[in-house]
Parts: structure tokens; sequence; C-alpha cells
């Protein structure tokens, strides 16, 4: 009789949709329309390397004391040329996170996108926020289940950041290709530029850090890395392009902008070991 | 063999929409009332943690009256139906008519097809950039579905709450006048007796015109009060039962 019913009403809303118990976005997908899903049913062949896609690089974040601050630089390499150069990396994932990309872009973009609505769709059926623990962990079990694609060279791997109402701090968790979460304390840094940008930051970061002193470090890390490998974009200052930088604290996400920016470039293009020359 | 007795399909569909029409008629009304910056949704519902009134997407809105089970089922697949369509293609791409299509599938095939049929009525709005562009479709138990302009009453004695709302609704209501409205249609009894229904024991909601992406936002008790105040204290819309 219930297939009848089906086949009589065939715009009716199917079992799957109604089916109580989960709030995940990414679990009704799966069990709906799997293709759907990034890393789904791409076929082919599981040891073959895809290679030639663009590549988004260095993602920095610091904590201060009542927030984060996140930023990513514009640029997305493809080999050694250069594929974007507005590419934006840091998102909003919810109104008090942030997720910053690096690695394969298409790949990257597409977790982000579902990271989003999985967060969404959690505090729509269920009618509040996930803590911000919980959506690290979800994160993580979705950085997981890209482990099929990142075997096969597609590796993309977020920073992740927020601020926690309840306990009224900003806190900040890195992921490995396996989902692994680790929370940094301090700052981190992801992407091919992280290593310089962590250095950068090891001397920039002090405990109690303002806003405004948070923006200025993580784009001098930018910078720095910049300036040390080819994959990361410094700040354009003739075409007017400088990083995404974001906050997240009491007020939520918000975007830094880009004429703040520019009076921070333009301080930290002054200081002395940027214009010894010989 | 004993034969079944014959029951002609016309008393089956009026047993049937009688026994949902009870169902519902219990329940407490629920209004969905457009005005000038968007849609407003109110009902009496004392509960804080079961709603009846919910977000579904960016511009979509989702009230229920009726069994909370069956309406809260087809609240969690409207999401996934939106959330799902918005994923696939984009976020504009997500319609209250597609919605209220499904609903309306759903509830009639339940209506015609199982044991027994839902005790719910259903209301989707859409708030479009302007007042002209809002869309209201009411579902009713059976898979029927009507395009309303203007405004919504469901439940229990909604024809009557209804036509009391119709008197005073004009286009470009303020955002307290339509409260004001709303909430002293709720209050009154089926004598036309009036009560004042106090602020914590409703829930209210709109579709914020003016916000930019996700455009539904609760009220909470304390700002619905003071609009309320400034509405009755506004307009000749008033009446909240003095």
């Amino acid at each position: 009789m219930t297939v009848g019913a089906r086949e009589q009403y065939p715009d009716r809303l199917p079992a799957a949709f109604t089916r109580p118990g989960s709030a995940s976005f990414v679990e009704f997908l799966a069990s709906y329309a799997p293709d759907l899903l990034p890393g789904g049913s791409h076929g082919g062949d599981a040891g073959q390397v895809v290679t030639g896609s663009p590549h988004a690089t260095t993602i920095v974040a610091v904590a201060l004391d009542d927030g984060i601050v996140m930023a990513g630089d514009r640029r997305a390499t493809m080999g050694s040329a250069i594929a974007h150069r507005h590419m934006e990396k840091v998102f909003a994932a919810d109104e008090f996170s942030a997720i910053g990309i690096a690695g394969t872009a298409g790949v990257a973009v597409d977790l982000v996108r579902l990271f989003q609505l999985e967060l969404e769709h959690y505090e729509k059926i269920e009618g509040t926020l996930l803590s911000l623990e919980g959506k690290a962990n979800r994160l993580g079990a979705m950085v997981r289940g890209n482990l099929g694609l990142a075997l096969r060279g597609l590796v993309a791997l977020p920073l992740f950041g927020g601020y926690d109402p309840a306990s009224r701090v900003g806190r900040i968790f890195s992921y490995d290709v396996v989902g692994g979460r680790y929370e940094e304390i301090e700052y981190h840094s992801v992407g091919s530029g992280s290593v310089h940008a962590k250095g950068s930051l090891k001397k920039l970061w002090r405990p109690g850090m303002s806003v405004s002193d948070g923006v200025e470090a993580v784009v001098h890390a930018l910078m720095d890395a910049a300036d040390e490998d080819s994959a990361t974009g410094g700040p354009d200052v003739e075409r007017g392009i400088y990083p995404i930088v974001a906050r997240v604290d009491d007020d939520g996400y918000q975007r830094v902008s880009d004429a703040e920016l520019a009076q921070v470039v333009a301080r930290l293009l002054e200081l002395p070991e940027r214009r010894r020359q010989v | 063999m004993t034969q079944p007795f014959y029951v002609s399909p016309e008393q089956l569909m009026k047993d049937r929409a009688d026994f949902a029409r009870k169902g519902i008629a219990r329940g407490r009304s629920v209004v969905v009332i457009g005005y000038e910056g968007g849609i407003a949704f109110v009902t009496e519902n004392p509960s804080r943690a079961l709603h009846k009134i919910s977000e579904i997407y960016d511009r979509i809105g989702f009230a229920a009256v009726g069994k909370y089970n069956e309406f809260e089922n087809l609240r969690v697949a409207g999401v996934r139906y939106a959330d799902l369509r918005g994923y696939s293609y984009d976020r504009s791409d997500v319609n209250a008519r597609g919605l209220a299509n499904a609903y309306a599938q759903t509830l009639g095939s339940v209506f015609t097809t199982e044991s027994k049929p839902l005790e719910v009525e259903i209301a989707v709005a859409e708030v479009g950039s302007g007042q002209s562009g809002d869309q209201i479709y009411r579902l009713g138990y059976d898979g029927s579905v009507a395009d309303e302009s203007g405004y919504v009453v469901m439940g229990g004695a909604a024809d009557q709450l209804g036509h009391r709302i119709g008197e005073s609704w004009r286009l470009g209501l303020t955002l307290a006048e339509a409260l004001v409205l709303a909430v002293g249609t709720l209050g009154t009894d089926s004598s036309g007796k009036q009560r004042r229904i106090p602020a914590p024991e409703l829930e209210a909601a709109v579709l914020d015109r003016s916000r930019r992406r996700r455009t539904f936002r609760r009220l909470d008790a304390g700002a619905l009060a003071e609009l309320l105040d400034s509405g009755a204290a506004g307009g000749p819309a008033g009446g909240a039962g003095t």
C-alpha cells in the first residue's frame, strides 16, 4: 500500500525527509543523496593521484583574551603559476566562528560550504547553537570524510576558530588529514607559508592583545610568509587587494574593512626591516 | 464470507476530515500577518522549547497548529528539503511555492492513503523585497493549498478570528500595529470577549525584510511587550483588550 501511495504521489516528500533523529545535514545527505557529498562517488582509480588543480595557501589565527582574529592571503597557485589573485579563504562558519582553509581549493571551498550548512541546519532543527567544541568535533568528522580524496592528493585542511559565548573565550583548532583535532593555544597557521608565519607570530603574539594588535599581528605574519613563500600572496597595494581578516568576539563574526587594512599595511611597509635593500 | 459494509467515498472522506478538524480545533490558533517590514508569526504558546513557529530558510518561515509530533516531523522535512535544494543549486533557488507543493502532496497522500490523516494545518510564508512580493500559503490537513494575501489564521476558531483580522488589516501596517492586531485577535473568544495575553505566554517571530541573509528572528518576551505597548499607544489599530 505504501509503495502504491508513493507512485501515486511522486512529489510527496520521501521517507528520508521525515525520518526523525538526526540534526546533521551531512548524515542526511549521506543517506539520501551520497553523490552530492564532496568526495562521494567520484569513481576512478583509487590509487590515481590528481594534480594540476589550484591550491590555496596560508591561513593564520591568533587568540585574544575574548575572541580571535583569523586571516588568509588571497593567492591560489597552480604549480608555479598564480591561478587566482582574489581568492577568499576565510569565511564565517556561523555567527560565532570562522573557518579558514588551505590545500586543494575546489575541495576546500566545498568543505566550507557544507560545514556552514551543517551548522545552520543543526541550529534550525534543534533551535539552538552547537557548542564551540561541538562545532570543532563536527568539522573533524567532515575532514575525515575527505580522506579518500586526500589519499589521491586532494588535501584540504581547515583552521577553525571561534568565540564561545558560554565561557567567553576565543579558541583555535587545527586538523590533520585523518580528522585529528588539536586545540591550539595563542596562535596557529596552516598552509604552505605557515612555517614562516608561525615564526613571525612567535615574536608578535603577546598575552592580552587588543583586537587592533591582533589584526596587525596576522597581517604582519602573512607579509612575512609572502616574503619567503612564493605561493603566499602579500598585500597588493597597487591593485588594492588585501588579505581577508576577520575577528570573532562577543559581537560575532566581523570582517575587517579594506580601508582599515590599508592603514595597517602602510604602517608595516614603513618598518625598517622591509626597507633594507643592500 | 461476510461482506464488509459499504461506505461511500463521500462518507469516508467526510469522516476523515471531521477527525482531522477535531484534532486541529483542540489547539490554540496561530496568526501569520504581513506588515510593512516583513511577515510576523504569533501564537499563544507558554512553552519555550516546543515551538510552533520556525525558520525554514533565508526568507521562508513556518507555522503550524495541531498535533506537535506530526507537524514537527513536517517542519524537519521542510528544513531538509530547503537545505538540500539550496546546497545542490543556490540559496536563491529555494522558494516557498516549491515547499508548499511538497507539503501539499505529502498531506494529500497521507489523507487519502493512510489509516489516519495528519491532524495539522500549516502556513508557509516567504518574505519578498516589497510587501507586494510576500507570499503566504496555507496548507490544510487534506493537502489543500490556499495562496492567502496579507494574513492567515489557523486553528480552532480560524474563520471567526480571520474575519476579525480582515476588518482591520491593511497594507503598510507597522510591526507594532500588526502585533497588536494579531495578539488582540488571539485573545478574542467566541463570544467576542477579549482578554489580554501576557507577553511571556506568546511565541512570536518575524521574517524581517531588511535583514540580508537569514531574515528569521524570534521576538523575546521583552521585545514583544515593548512593541505591543508602543502599538497599543500609537494607533487606532489598537485594541489589545484593555
